[in-house]
């Protein structure tokens, strides 16, 4: 039997639903701090929105809180901006109960890993099809600058003046242990990769959560510098794509293996020598933030 | 032999035995057989927490409680009539409230000497004449049962578990029921084994026969059916009651229920009625936690569903916050509280009435909703539909407080037609021209719903401050104070929506009883019994309990005596004190049991002697 429900659901849209991005843009100010990671991943999401190809009215947005929760407010569609912790919980909902609808959720560290950890696993292994974007700045930012889980041991913050004491979360390894079906990773200095991911994530029948380290110039400067700064990047990430192998570089000259359970990276040196020419591999631990898209 | 046949207008009858007995199938296929052969039932199931508590234990008794009647039954009986004991523990457990002159149904094995030594007896209560004031069956129903199914082949493992059935089918003939609807139920239920079913059957009809044939059982008691409205009647628990409240509110309201929960003690019977009912179209979630429960409903409400979220005292709590998001973003919720005796953990599965405070009161910020209150399990339906109806007309959430009482006690109930109750179409936005979130009615002050799909009303909302109208974030003082006095006014409107306070017993009387939730059944008797006395009591049964039914303020006004029973240290008396700045008189219990007619009758007559005494 039909439902009043049913009848709004099934209006058809009128006029065109060949959007630009600014279509996705409300007449709002954007309210983050100039230099906010979170600018870096508001314009790959408006920008990806047309190729949805569904209308404007078939896509909402839901936040948790924090800095990231302000996003709903920044795309012209429906939004609700919900409570610390429970944005997926609420946007669990709202798919069960419209499975018409595409729904997005960003969230961040904080608002993801902590208060809301327990909606976030079973997100994962409830496989609703909803989009979850982190935004993982490694400090709590609008609550001025407390280390939150994914916090370094040793991070400096204004509750840890003498450094963390906690091991952080690996947010894509829990997803992963989770059973999460879509997991990613991104930077803010990498919008490209970012438009990349949300477009998989969107396609993706299922749960999706893509991290994304988001700088916060504000609490946590340069948190991700070692590895995301234009000189170093190519040499200290690794992009990582499903079926290939694990080779980095600017050189395409490192790559990492699995020795034993360990992940181990190694550098291909060619060495001559009078009866033949021969590869050595030079060993070395990986780094914890290697970067990685699957 | 010849067998008398005693005629009744109403008797109580308690099952008792050990957690893994199956008290409580017993007691409940005896209540529907009764009830579907016209007498009026009211009934109780009482057991404890644990599922199967060690056996032939104090602690691990567990029974079952129904009182039947020729007239109205609006408890489960103060006094047990006839005490079905499956062993001593559960005799010592139940004695105290067996009526001087009561039948007990002893079963003999569970009297053995492991058993009376688990009971703390120092002699056998049957045989040291402790139970001269009664009226004593005793028989060793395993022995009949095992001689019953000898032939059969069945295994000894199976004659244990039908013990049960051995004593409903004693029942079963003290009372003349008919038998067809339990072996019916037998069928379904043991459609894959054919062995249980075989001896389930056989017990049953052995029970009877044993009653029949034996000279212990010399009386049959005779119920004339209770004059009840014209109508299709079915036997409901309250939780069942919920359970379809909720879906025939949507389908009433024509949009989709979404169900999104947690299970808790003595709520989770809602969760699995409404997940029994996927063919009408409902969606329900059995969630990670009480605080995903009620956000999932926020987000299909967001959605356009009717939603709701069930729980209990504890989970309450929990959900506390995610309400506080409801009233902000006026989204309609129906959130049930089967309230328990707290606080904590409390006593899991015996009902208290000390939610009251946490529902009206229990948010940050000034953040008011609506609060009814079911008053009887038959009730629960009527103010699940009136929850949903406020819901939806006034963009709120709303809490509907039952308890475990109602909860999982049942009666009566009358399938109503569906045009007798309210329409609840939801009032949807539709013209995007004058749509803005915080638009509002101006008759009704909710704001108009849209819900993503409607083309054109993209907006966004959430739990920060709204500019009226707009609904764009505001942090501006005046508006705040605006908003805050809007959501308040709102509610307030409700009081002009609901019906007025219907006074029973004597209105002219000095002393007004003022009561709420599952207390009516024990007031209500006492009541009539005081009128029937030629005594004058009134009497007002709140279900509305925010807003307040407007006529209230000038009943409480014309009493000399105000008392207000409740299962709680006075929550009500207090709101209606700092309301009405009247002062009260509470009468209140919190042991895990409701009251007693008797009490609340000896209450009024200690009131209305005092009065005499002050002529």
């Amino acid at each position: 039997m039909k439902t009043l429900l049913d009848e709004i659901i099934s209006k058809p849209h009128i006029g065109s639903i060949v959007y630009e991005p600014k279509d996705f843009k409300p007449d709002v100010d954007v309210r983050w701090c100039a230099g906010c990671g979170g600018y870096s991943i508001l314009s790959p999401v408006q920008r990806i929105m047309p190729e949805l190809g569904i209308p404007k009215e078939k896509i909402a947005f839901i936040s948790g809180i924090g800095c990231s929760g302000r996003f709903p407010y920044y795309m012209d569609v429906y939004g609700f901006h919900g409570i610390h912790g429970r944005a997926i919980a609420i946007a669990s909902g709202l798919k069960i109960g419209r499975p018409d609808l595409s729904v997005w959720v960003a969230t961040g560290d904080g608002d993801n890993m902590s208060i809301g950890g327990n909606h976030f696993i079973h997100g994962c292994r409830r496989n609703t099809n909803i989009n979850v974007i982190m935004f993982n700045n490694e400090v709590y930012s609008l609550t001025k600058g407390q280390y939150s889980p994914t916090s370094h041991k040793g991070q400096i913050t204004k509750s840890s003046p003498l450094g963390a004491l906690d091991e952080p979360f690996n947010p894509a390894a829990l997803a992963l242990g989770a059973g999460a079906t879509f997991v990613a990773r991104g930077i803010d200095k990498d919008r490209n990769h970012l438009q990349s991911l949300f477009e998989r994530a969107a396609a993706h029948n299922g749960f999706s959560f893509i991290e994304v380290y988001t700088n916060c110039n504000i609490f946590n400067d340069g948190a991700f510098d070692s590895f995301t700064k234009k000189d170093v990047r190519e040499d200290q990430t690794v992009m990582l794509e499903h079926g290939k192998p694990l080779v980095f570089g600017k050189e395409r000259d490192k790559g990492i293996i699995i020795d034993g359970l360990n992940p181990r990276w190694y550098r291909w040196w060619t060495v001559n020598t009078p009866w033949t020419t021969c590869w050595c591999m030079m060993k070395k631990t990986a780094r914890s933030h290697s970067y990685w898209a699957i | 032999m010849e067998k008398e046949i005693i005629y009744l207008d109403e008797i109580t009858v308690r099952f008792a035995g050990d957690s893994g007995d199956g008290m409580q199938l017993a007691g409940k296929q005896f209540s529907d057989a009764s009830a579907s052969s016209g007498v009026d039932v009211n009934t109780f199931p009482d057991f404890p927490s644990e599922i199967r508590a060690p056996e032939g234990t104090l602690y691990g008794v567990s029974a079952f409680q129904i009182k039947l009647g020729s007239t109205a039954v609006n408890t489960h009986g103060d006094e047990i009539d006839l005490l079905v004991a499956m062993n001593a523990s559960s005799l010592k457990v139940n004695l105290g409230n067996l009526k001087v002159g009561g039948i007990i149904i002893a079963n003999l094995e569970g009297f053995d000497s492991r058993n009376l030594k688990l009971a703390k007896y120092s002699s056998n209560p049957l045989e040291d004449g402790s139970l001269k004031k009664y009226q004593v069956i005793a028989l060793d129903m395993e022995a009949i049962i095992k001689e019953e199914l000898k032939t059969s082949g069945i295994s000894p493992k199976i004659v244990k578990k039908t013990k049960n059935f051995f004593a409903l089918g004693l029942t079963y003939w003290l009372f003349n029921r008919p038998m067809e609807a339990t072996v019916k139920w037998l069928n379904a239920k043991f459609k894959n084994d054919a062995d249980m079913l075989e001896a389930n059957i056989r017990v049953l009809n052995a029970g009877w026969n044993y009653a029949l044939k034996n000279e212990d059982f010399k009386r049959q008691y005779n119920l004339q059916p209770a004059k009840f409205e014209k109508g299709n009647y079915r036997n409901i628990s309250g939780n069942h009651a919920v359970a379809l409240g909720l879906v025939v509110a949507s389908k009433k309201a024509n949009i989709p229920l979404f169900l999104g929960t947690y299970p808790i003690t003595p709520a989770t019977d809602i969760l699995q009625y409404i997940s029994g009912y996927k063919k009408y179209g409902i969606r329900h979630l059995q969630a990670e936690d009480e605080i995903a429960g009620i956000a999932s409903a926020i987000g299909a409400s967001y959605g356009g569903n009717l939603a709701a979220t069930t729980t209990s005292g504890p989970g309450l709590s929990l959900k506390i916050e995610a309400i506080g998001l409801a009233v902000m973003t006026e989204l309609p919720l129906v959130i049930v509280d089967v309230m328990r005796a707290g606080p904590s953990t409390g006593l899991p599965t015996k009902p208290e009435q000390s939610d009251l405070y946490q529902a009206m009161y229990g948010r940050h910020g000034e953040a008011p909703l609506p609060v009814l209150a079911a008053a009887s399990a038959a009730d629960c339906f009527n103010m699940t539909v009136e929850a949903a109806r406020l819901a939806l007309k006034y963009m709120t959430p709303v809490i509907l407080l039952t308890d475990g009482y109602i909860a999982q006690g049942t009666e009566p109930w009358r399938i109503p037609e569906l045009n007798e109750l309210p329409d609840l179409t939801p009032n949807f936005a539709t013209d995007p021209d004058r749509f803005a979130p915080y638009v509002r009615d101006p008759q009704t002050l909710a704001r108009m719903w849209a819900v993503p799909g409607m083309q054109g009303m993209e907006h966004r909302i959430g739990g920060l401050e709204k500019q009226n109208i707009t609904g764009a974030v505001s942090h501006d003082p005046e508006n705040h104070q605006k908003m805050v006095e809007i959501r308040q006014e709102k509610i307030n409107r409700i009081a002009q929506d609901i019906p007025n306070l219907e006074i029973m017993g004597s209105p002219e009387a000095n002393l007004l009883i003022i009561g709420w939730g599952s207390t009516y059944g024990a007031i209500k008797s006492a009541v009539d019994a005081i009128s029937r006395e030629g005594k004058k009591v009134a009497y007002v049964h709140l279900r509305h309990i925010n807003p307040l039914p407007t006529n209230l303020a000038t009943i409480v006004g014309r009493y000399k005596e105000i008392l207000v029973p409740e299962m709680n240290l006075g929550q009500l008396k207090n709101i209606l004190q700092a309301r009405y700045l009247i002062p009260m008189i509470g009468m209140n219990k919190v042991q895990g049991i409701p009251f007693k007619t008797s009490e609340i009758k000896a209450k009024i007559e200690e009131l209305l002697s005092k009065e005499e005494a002050q002529l």
